[in-house]
């Protein structure tokens, strides 16, 4: 069982975001950057499928140099290897293209990833990729099984869940609670260092979207208090201010 | 011409296929084309498709079509836009349309956008990043443009237009590759993604045996119920009523929170929301530079009292 694992780097979770030049570009300034969440769910995924049914977790990220750290920390997770396209991605289409070249003549059963990144929410990568590919999909999935060259895996729809089944290859992308992820410890973090980590050129450099400018969502107002003795107040101005109930 | 994806659940339209067909509608009169719908499968009800903005109504059915499949759905989708000189794929960004529409842009060689917020014009948009910490201007190039819109971004507007249905029968057997087993609805609930109005309790209930009042307020209220990470992190509440950063994001007219003190992250996945009440014990709890009301009090004196004048009401 061959596994490709999509790896991004994102700004911490706590990180308050800014921008620079104009508001044209995010300001990476004093930002830690680590695995993208439900990638590192993906990761953690992969390597428990690899360990009950033998092969090995190649992880690929898209990103220059300053993602490294980020590639070491997968790989002390137990990732076996590492690829790094040497670019930064325009949007997803150009991250999925960048992939999909840098793996061509590989071979894998499964490519599994997040189900978006938390910088700029995509939720595309997994889906362009399959269809690049003429892999089948299943996104957004919250349990995965492989057996006899079948994947089975649960999935969020609109209002509940479906079991879906797949034939391998499969691209699936991983929802929360798919699998509690792992904490490096410090054999894991000896051994990264030496474990293969191929840096590969992008093979294009085209995008069809162009991030122009960004923008912090408008303040609020400042609140209007309520006295928890008079809490009943709120379901009345939730009603005659806001029309709402 | 502007093409949108409807999906439907038991025949109906969906709340946000009306939207993406309002910002369909909007974009064909900004563009000066006009708007189709693509409706798949044999039972949806594509009669009121005109009041919601549709010129032109293509109704896909045959093989291959019967349950979904994201292969399936974009090749229907790609093969109606390209025999119909389509320039704009409206599609919903719900899990159906995150699942089609990477899949559609790739068969028709466009750009793709997903979380978008509002069209600024023809050629950009406006979409969330950084999980609802900020927005972005994106330009999108290309004779063929893929566009997801956020569930709740649009307000629905009535329209008076022909909606003539085209019935399309197609084969698209061979782009299947998933199958699916079963479908387990959540019965009697408000699916969270589209509920208008959102109950949410946080640490400060002390422990999962304290929430029945949170979820007969949302019940009064006609609300969908959700937690903050800790609280799911814990296993007081499942997983799926997680809303934050790296949980649901979610952007409904009124958003309650009981009891959590609103971290950055939790910010993150609920500060779209219209209207935002929090009720927490600590007047210096973050969530209330966030807040349109507040109320600094205990959660089992204030909610009883909430409880109590929703009942009122509701009887009256």
């Amino acid at each position: 069982m061959n596994i490709l694992v999509g790896i991004s780097a994102v700004p911490d979770t706590t990180t308050k975001i800014s921008f620079v030049e104009n508001n044209t570009k995010f300001n990476t300034e004093g930002v830690q950057f680590i695995i993208n969440p439900y990638d590192e769910l993906a990761l953690t995924k992969a390597l428990e499928i690899t360990e009950a049914q033998g092969g090995e977790v190649t992880i690929i990220t898209v990103g220059d140099a300053s993602v490294e750290p980020v590639i070491r920390k997968a790989l002390a997770i137990g990732a076996q290897k590492a690829i790094r396209v040497n670019t930064v991605a325009k949007d997803g289409m150009h991250a999925a293209q960048c992939i999909k070249d840098a793996i061509a003549g590989q071979s894998y059963d499964l490519i599994l990833t997040g189900r978006e990144s938390i910088d700029y929410n995509g939720g595309q990568v997994a889906g362009i990729l399959s269809e690049m590919l003429d892999m089948s999909l299943i996104n957004v999935v919250t349990s995965i099984e492989v057996n006899d060259g079948k994947v089975t895996a649960v999935r969020d729809i609109d209002g509940g869940r479906e079991t879906v089944e797949a034939s391998l290859p499969c691209v699936l992308s991983a929802q929360k609670e798919l699998c509690e992820p792992r904490i490096p410890n410090m054999r894991g973090i000896m051994q990264a260092r030496m474990k293969p980590l191929e840096v590969v050129e992008p093979s294009v450099d085209y995008s069809a979207t162009n991030y122009d400018s960004y923008e912090l969502p408008a303040e609020k107002g400042s609140v209007k208090l309520i006295e928890a003795n008079n809490a009943e107040e709120l379901i009345d101005l939730l009603r005659t201010e806001k029309k709402l109930i | 011409m502007v093409f949108v994806l409807v999906e439907s659940e038991e025949g109906k339209i969906k709340k946000y296929s009306q939207e993406a067909l309002t910002y369909g509608a909007d974009l064909a009169a900004a563009t000066g084309s006009s708007c189709a719908a693509i409706a798949i499968g044999e039972d949806t009800d594509t009669s009121d498709l005109g009041n919601y903005g549709a010129d032109k109504v293509y109704h896909v059915t045959g093989s291959g079509l019967e349950a979904f499949s994201p292969g399936g759905y974009a090749t229907a989708v790609a093969d109606v836009v390209s025999n119909n000189g389509g320039n704009y794929v409206i599609v919903s960004g719900s899990y159906t349309g995150k699942s089609v529409a990477p899949k559609a842009a790739v068969k028709l060689n466009a750009a793709l956008a997903t979380g978008v917020v509002a069209m600024t014009d023809g050629n950009s948009i406006r979409k969330t990043c950084f999980s609802n910490k900020a927005f972005s201007k994106v330009s999108m190039s290309g004779d063929v443009k893929v566009i997801t819109v956020v569930p709740n971004s649009y307000e629905i507007k009535s329209y008076d237009k022909a909606g003539s249905v085209e019935s399309v029968s197609t084969d698209v057997g061979s782009s299947v590759k998933t199958k699916s087993i079963s479908i387990d609805k959540v019965k009697g609930k408000i699916p969270l993604t589209e509920a208008e109005l959102v109950v949410s309790a946080g640490r400060g209930l002390k422990g999962p045996e304290n929430w029945g009042m949170i979820e007969e307020l949302a019940d009064v209220l006609g609300a969908a119920t959700a937690c903050s990470k800790p609280v799911s992190d814990m296993d007081w509440r499942p997983h799926s009523e997680h809303v934050g950063q790296t949980g649901i994001t979610i952007k409904p007219n009124l958003y309650i929170a009981v009891g959590i003190s609103g971290a950055i992250q939790h910010l993150a996945g609920v500060s779209s929301s219209k209207v935002i009440c929090v009720i927490n014990t600590d007047p210096e709890a973050p969530f209330f530079k966030a807040a349109d009301y507040g109320i600094v009090g205990d959660a089992f004196e204030v909610v009883p009292k909430l409880l109590a004048r929703a009942k009122e009401l509701k009887a009256s």
